[in-house]
This record gives C-alpha cells, sequence and structure tokens, in this order.
C-alpha cells in the first residue's frame, strides 16, 4: 500500500471533485424542467403526445449513457447546418454536452418518477380543490406538485445518486472530472487500487450526504 | 445503408458479431452477479452482525461507486492481482487476463450487488408463517429453501431482476474502454474510420433498443410462468 501516494492525490482528486459537482448540479436542474415537462405530456389525453413523451422516455432509459454522450458530442458536430447556427458555441463544448445528455438522461427518468408520483394522487385531494372553487391552474400548482415533489422523494434521491455515479461518463468526453483525473493518476502510477481507494471514498462520502439530505426532507415533508 | 453492408464492403458483420458481444458479456456478467448474490444474500441476512457488516459493506461500496471507476479497477489492476497469486506458486512470467474475463467480472461485481438487494428484499418479504409452517411440519433445511422459499421468492423477485439484467445490459457499454469489442468499441472503429460518427452511434443506439425490447419480452413470460397461482 502506497500511503505517500494516496494523501498526495488527495487534493488533486478533491479539485476534480468540483467538476463533477458542477456537472451534477447542472444536469439535475434542467433535468429536473425536462422530466416535469415529458411528466406532464405523459399524462396528456392526446395520444400523439402522449406517445411521444413514452418514446422519449422509453429511448432514454433503454439505451445506454455512453451511447447518448457520443451521439451529442462526436454526432451532432457532423451535422454541417449545426456548425453555422449559434448554438455550436454550446455544443462544441465536451462541458456542455455531457451536460446535455445527462440533463436529458435522467430527465427521462425524473418524467417516469414523477408520472406515477402524479397518478398517485388520490384524485379527492384535487376533488377537495375543485369543490372549494379553486382553479385547475391554482390546484395544479399548489397542491398536484407539492404532493407529488413529497412522493417522489425517495426514488428521486436514488435518481441523484445514480446520476452522480453517471457523471463519471463525462470523462471519456475528455473532462477532467473525479473519475477522470483518477484514471490519469492511476495510468501514470500504475497504482489502481490506492487510487480507487481514495477516490471511491469521495464517491462515497457525496452518496452519503445525499442519502441523508432526502432522509431529511422526507422527514420535513411527510404528513 | 451501404455503411451496413455484409462482408468487405460494410460494417453489417463486423456490428453483427459485436453484438452477440455484448450479449456474451452481459449474460457472463448476469450469472456471475448471481454467485456473487449467492454469497452475500446469506450474509446480509445472517443473524451475525459482523457478517451483516461484511454484506452491507459490498453492497453500499458497489452501488455507491461510478462503474467506471470499478472497471478500471479491474483493468489496470486484474492483471497485476493475477500475477501476484501467480508468484505464489511460482510462476514470474507476465500474465495478461483477457479483456472479455475482465469486462465481464467488472460487471458482473456491480451486477452482483443489484441482485444482492434484490434477493434480500424478496426473502424478506416472504411471509413468516412459511418458515413456521415448515418448520413445524420437519422439514429439512435445504428442502426447506429449495422447495418453499426458493419458488417464492423467483415470482418476487423476477421484475425487480429484470432491472438489474436492464442495468447490467447498459454497463457493459462502459467495458469498450478497455478495447473489448462489443457495439460501443465497434461503433466507435466503424464511426473513425468512415468519419460517420451520428449514424454508427445512432445505430448502436438502436441495437441497444432492440436488446432491452426483445429482452424485456422474454423476461415478461418468464413472470408470468412464475406467477401461476396469484
Amino acid at each position: 500500500m502506497d500511503f505517500e501516494l494516496m494523501i498526495n492525490s488527495f487534493p488533486k482528486l478533491l479539485n476534480a471533485t468540483v467538476i463533477t459537482l458542477k456537472l451534477l448540479s447542472a444536469s439535475l436542474f434542467f433535468g429536473l424542467f425536462i422530466g416535469l415537462l415529458f411528466a406532464v405530456l405523459r399524462m396528456n389525453k392526446n395520444p400523439i403526445i402522449n406517445k411521444f413523451a413514452y418514446g422519449y422516455s422509453y429511448v432514454f432509459r433503454g439505451t445506454p449513457l455512453l451511447v447518448q454522450i457520443f451521439i451529442i458530442y462526436f454526432g451532432l458536430g457532423q451535422i454541417e447546418y449545426l456548425r453555422s447556427t449559434a448554438l455550436w458555441v454550446i455544443l462544441k463544448e465536451p462541458y456542455w454536452c455531457a451536460i446535455i445528455a445527462f440533463a436529458l438522461n435522467t430527465g427521462a427518468y425524473t418524467s417516469e418518477i414523477l408520472r406515477s408520483a402524479f397518478q398517485t394522487i388520490k384524485p379527492g385531494f384535487i376533488e377537495a380543490g375543485k369543490s372549494l372553487g379553486i382553479s385547475n391552474k391554482i390546484i395544479f400548482y399548489k397542491i398536484q406538485i407539492p404532493i407529488a415533489i413529497r412522493q417522489s422523494l425517495p426514488a428521486y434521491g436514488n435518481e441523484i445518486i445514480l446520476m452522480l455515479k453517471g457523471t463519471s461518463l463525462a470523462s471519456t468526453v475528455t473532462l477532467m472530472d473525479l473519475t477522470g483525473v483518477a484514471k490519469y493518476i492511476i495510468s501514470t502510477t500504475f497504482k489502481p487500487i490506492e487510487v480507487f481507494i481514495v477516490a471511491g471514498s469521495i464517491y462515497l462520502f457525496m452518496t452519503f450526504l445525499i442519502h441523508n439530505l432526502i432522509k431529511f426532507l422526507e422527514k420535513k415533508y411527510s404528513y | 445503408m451501404e455503411l451496413l453492408a455484409f462482408g468487405k464492403t460494410g460494417w453489417g458483420d463486423e456490428l453483427f458479431y459485436a453484438t452477440l458481444m455484448t450479449l456474451a458479456v452481459s449474460i457472463t456478467a448476469m450469472l456471475i452477479g448471481f454467485f456473487f448474490a449467492l454469497i452475500f444474500t446469506p450474509l446480509k441476512l445472517s443473524k451475525y452482525k459482523s457478517l451483516n457488516l461484511i454484506g452491507n459493506f459490498y453492497t453500499t461500496v458497489i452501488r455507491g461507486v461510478p462503474e467506471l471507476l470499478v472497471i478500471y479497477l479491474f483493468f489496470f489492476g486484474g492483471s497485476g492481482a493475477i500475477m501476484f497469486v501467480a508468484s505464489m506458486f511460482g510462476y514470474n512470467e507476465y500474465i495478461e487476463i483477457n479483456a472479455f474475463i475482465t469486462g465481464s467480472f467488472a460487471i458482473g461485481i456491480i451486477s452482483g450487488a443489484y441482485s444482492t438487494e434484490v434477493f434480500r428484499g424478496a426473502i424478506q418479504s416472504i411471509d413468516k408463517g412459511q418458515f413456521e409452517a415448515s418448520k413445524v411440519l420437519g422439514i429439512k433445511k435445504h428442502i426447506q429453501f429449495y422447495k418453499v422459499v426458493l419458488p417464492q421468492m423467483l415470482r418476487l423477485a423476477i421484475p425487480n431482476l429484470s432491472n438489474v439484467w436492464q442495468i447490467t445490459l447498459k454497463d457493459t457499454s462502459l467495458i469498450s474502454v478497455t478495447g473489448l469489442v462489443e457495439i460501443m468499441r465497434q461503433s466507435y472503429i466503424a464511426a473513425g474510420s468512415t468519419r460517420d460518427p451520428l449514424f454508427f452511434y445512432s445505430f448502436a443506439a438502436v441495437l441497444y433498443l432492440l436488446l432491452t425490447y426483445f429482452s424485456m419480452k422474454l423476461i415478461n413470460r418468464l413472470e408470468i410462468k412464475y406467477s401461476r397461482g396469484y
């Protein structure tokens, strides 16, 4: 066991953790909006809109995240038209490509979580709102959304942890996140076990924090 | 379409074999996972705190660390570990282990952690009366497991195991970083030599979708078979 290497690599890995956390928070932020949008589309009565939303979540949940990143990072650059638009400023950066892929991926899972949460809301809540003369819009924002968020907290907590692990794939498109730096140190020192212990502990610590945060929120919003 | 032609002119046959490779790795990994689950599920359900701790350590660490990091550990550490064991037996030559074995082992350990959780949950949700009844009837411990616990457990475990299968199938795309030629690696090679990444990666996505679609169909049939009588 090379303890010196473990101590020396710790600050480097901790630095890389900042990028991991940035990727995670950005993709969760955009993913939540995408998820909410598609959850609402899934409950739409129009079969075309409904099928479209289902297709979106089916494709993104049925293919590996790695394929999604590669299509966006390597594939989209091939379209000549895209290169001439303003979008290219974003799409040429691996950082933004990774965030787009992660957000679309987590959006698909989030839409499923939110949809099942919306469906488990007792009809009595909505009926009570209607009989009090509250408009549909306010029922949605003030009754359905808060209840759905509470219902989906445990599943969403798992999704956050899955996404934290998913950000490790950013290292395949040249980003130096926690896994990227860990791989770099392993391939220059050939000490995989030591680096794995340090990087793995950082990941585990983050998982532990997320797990407890969700538990705290669950307790706070339980009814 | 001519990019997908079989033979020397297209990538059809290469991608076909790559798909078989993905399937082979997924199945091997799933079986290795079952083997690990077989060891760790009893540890997690044991009466002894220290054995519980070992079981929990395995599932927590593997499920809390990115798959890619585990693969790097095996890819870079695998041959070193084998060589260390071999040197104890007096064999000092360089040993390189095959990418298929390292890959399916790495994915298998990950898949095993998820399977362990599934089996633990399934066994715990069997009615306590079942265990007591078989005890009262004087059924031996191992017969109780095979004839009473296992059939009921499988019914409860199959829906969740199908999720584990999906996760395992998708995780195999990550072993492409070790150079094993499965769908992802083959698409990478094809995309590099034809300069058409959009087509080949999209096609890879379609292949994965087909794999998940047809395996789900198959698992649904199993589910119906094991829930007879419910």
